[in-house]
């Protein structure tokens, strides 16, 4: 079951294949000929400050959710390289599409955690414009929203607008006809779409071995575009390499393959048990490759960083999940009329018919 | 005015509406083809291929893709080539088109036209003569519209552009090479009106798409018997005109509704538990439905014994007129 555990922990070509990585798992830096990636302490620090935030905000709903005030969460504790380096790679004006653990992205995207949450909490099925933040909703039909990215891509190609789009999906998507199709529409219009696959070993139960034969960054091969296979726990080498297909599409490069291999280390979601399915040995393994430390052994070893900024960021960090904790609490319940408000653009009839009798029969209870 | 087939009114809608920049037509076949019934034919050459794009063939690939144009700013028209072959786009039209605007709290809205020919009639080879339009009526969020003559197919195509919903657009393959006169500088109904056809007094028939013709020779063969039936082209099937089909039962009393789709659950037994709702003092008997067997539809030469026709209709007007 699983993946086979190693008892070496080091991370080495076993692990990642041919995967790239700019930052051992011990915080040094590394070189790669494809991705020269100059970075600065202040980029680093920031870097770090949300992959931090976005931890601390996924525990933070954890929390929310066993004390009853989010119906449901979707842990993306242990994936904050894949998503932060990732989403740090676009630009305000490139179009992102996620699935539904991408909650490092929309910090980057500049949604507002409180905001995030309403679609756990139950007020709404995503409460956030797509158009302001150039961040789409959530979808959580597994895969969808990869063949939506590609047509947004084919929208920005045809009107000749500068930009790219970027798509998040997981390794139990990379077995949607959905994302093969997407895969093939982008090749075939030469679409400006990066497919960012956050390779998280596990589809709810189902490890790798139960949705693909081969890595699922060669599949580009067959559809006739490039891709490449990241170290998903090296938050530079995400940065670049997303940089890098980012920059590649907008030049009218066509569509990369980009697979991040990660690990979710908590549950698929609040109500999941992955006790069942896999073994305590594996999760402690991939504790030990952590993200965020990998990064803050950087920032020590180069002196990118002092104890006056991890405060620094722990405070940020409080006052984040603090404020997230009020807002969250005092979400009001939406009325009954938003029910129906926003069905259609276009008056219909019986939406019509069924909101005056329904709204009637609830102010007569009221 | 001018006398053109079904296919070529759907042709001229499509090219008056493609007149807006944004517009886009999407499908397989679409472009070089014109369409394997030639409804988009000489479009590709009229308006190029950033605008008439022939797709690789995958149904959810296209209706998926039109979704993210429509978030790119376009109203694509996606071209379904036959009814049977929307099945692989239905999660793409059930839990994404039908779904985000109100999952957006209003800020998305996917203005697409999913063209469908639909319908049997035609002898072709299995899952080319599907009507699944009952699928998509029960669904929040889409509209589904069904033209039934060359007039309607060149207004309601151009209408279903310009509805900011998403719009399923029903074409009856059928009725595709029969001519009328279209008069293009009309002024037509709105897209969700239905309409009367033929006026009556001793009963109404309702139909849409295929049907309504099937309606009118019943009600042709009814008037030699001295029988005066009303006819109602549905055209809409979400939202549904009830109102239209009350006006002429609360004055004729009796009720059938006439599709190919199974009756079971069908546009039928909604308009009967609507019309019961509404007329029951005024009905002289019960809402009868006219329409396929709850069997898959059946090979070719079968077809004739399968599709509701004039004779069946009849059945029912008998059934209406003796209880």
């Amino acid at each position: 079951m699983g993946m086979q555990i190693d008892a070496d922990e080091s991370i080495g070509e076993s692990e990642y294949g041919d995967g790239v990585q700019l930052l051992a798992p011990d915080g040094r830096r590394r070189d790669h000929p494809d991705y020269p990636l100059r970075v600065t302490a202040e980029q680093c620090r920031a870097l770090y400050r949300d992959m931090v935030l976005t931890r601390r905000l996924d525990a933070e709903a954890v929390l929310l959710q066993r004390q009853g005030e989010l119906g449901m969460w979707i842990p993306s504790l242990g994936q904050e390289a894949a998503q932060i380096g990732s989403a740090r790679a676009a630009r305000p004006g490139d179009h992102v599409f996620p699935a539904y653990r991408e909650h490092g992205v929309a910090l980057c995207r500049g949604v507002e955690p409180a905001t995030l949450m309403g679609l756990f909490r139950g007020v709404n099925h995503g409460g956030w414009d797509p158009a302001t933040h150039g961040f789409h909703l959530y979808t959580i039909v597994i895969g969808s929203q990869v063949l939506h990215a590609t047509g947004y891509a084919m929208g920005l190609r045809k009107r000749g607008t500068e930009g790219a789009v970027l798509a998040y999906f997981g390794d139990g998507a990379a077995s949607q006809g959905d994302v093969n199709e997407a895969f093939n529409f982008a090749a075939v219009f030469d679409a400006p779409v990066v497919f960012f696959c956050q390779n998280n070993q596990w589809a709810i139960s189902e490890p790798n071995e139960r949705q693909t034969r081969v890595p699922i960054y060669q599949r580009a091969a067959g559809y006739g575009f490039p891709s490449v296979r990241v170290d998903g726990n090296d938050v530079l080498a995400c940065l670049a390499v997303t940089a890098s297909a980012l920059e590649r599409a907008r030049g009218g490069g066509g569509p990369t393959l980009v697979e991040a291999v990660t690990y979710r280390m908590g549950p698929h979601t609040t109500a999941d048990d992955p006790s069942r399915y896999r073994r305590p040995e594996e999760v402690e393994l991939w504790a030990r490759r952590d993200p965020i430390e990998r990064l803050r052994r950087l920032l020590v070893a180069e002196a990118y960083a002092g104890d006056d900024f991890f405060a620094e960021v722990r405070r940020d960090a409080d006052e984040l999940t603090a404020g997230l904790r009020v807002a969250v609490r005092g979400m009001p319940d939406p009325s009954p009329e938003a029910i129906f408000a926003h069905a259609y653009a276009e008056p219909h009839p019986l939406v019509q018919e069924h909101a005056a009798a329904a709204l009637a029969a609830i102010g007569a209870d009221a | 005015m001018t006398t053109m087939t079904l296919v070529r009114a759907l042709n001229e809608g499509l090219r008056a509406a493609l007149e807006h920049p944004d517009v886009l037509i999407m499908g397989e076949d679409v472009g070089r083809l014109g369409g394997v019934f030639r409804v988009t034919d000489g479009l590709l050459k009229d308006f190029g291929d950033e605008r008439v794009i022939d797709t690789p063939l995958a149904e959810s690939g296209i209706v998926g893709t039109a979704i993210g144009l429509c978030l790119s700013g376009y109203r694509p028209i996606v071209e379904i080539q036959f009814d049977g072959f929307i099945f692989p786009a239905c999660n793409q039209i059930i839990t994404q088109l039908a779904k985000m605007r109100a999952r957006s709290l209003g800020a998305v809205t996917l203005p697409m036209v999913v063209r469908v020919p639909f319908g049997g009639g035609i002898g072709a080879v299995e899952h080319h003569s599907e009507s699944p339009e009952a699928y998509f009526a029960h669904t929040p969020g889409l509209r589904v519209v069904a033209c039934s003559n060359p007039t309607d197919a060149y207004w309601m195509i151009q209408q279903a552009v310009r509805s900011d919903d998403p719009v399923i657009f029903f074409e009856p393959k059928r009725r595709y090479w029969e001519r009328a006169d279209v008069d293009t500088a009309a002024a037509p109904p709105p897209l969700h009106q239905a309409r009367t056809v033929r006026r009556g007094t001793d009963g109404t028939l309702v139909g849409y798409g295929p049907t309504v013709r099937v309606c009118l020779e019943a009600a042709e063969i009814a008037e030699r018997e001295g029988r005066a039936l009303e006819v109602i082209d549905l055209r809409s099937l979400s939202p549904l005109d009830i109102e239209t089909v009350r006006a002429s039962v609360s004055r004729t009393g009796r009720l059938a509704v006439v599709h190919e789709a199974s009756t079971f659950l069908g546009l039928g037994a909604e308009i009967a538990a609507a019309i019961t709702e509404r007329c029951f003092y005024e009905l002289e008997a019960p809402v009868l439905r006219v329409g396929g067997y709850h069997v898959p539809y059946p090979p070719a030469r079968l077809e004739e014994y399968f599709l509701p026709d004039a004779d069946r209709v009849l059945d029912a007007v008998d059934q209406l007129l003796t209880y």
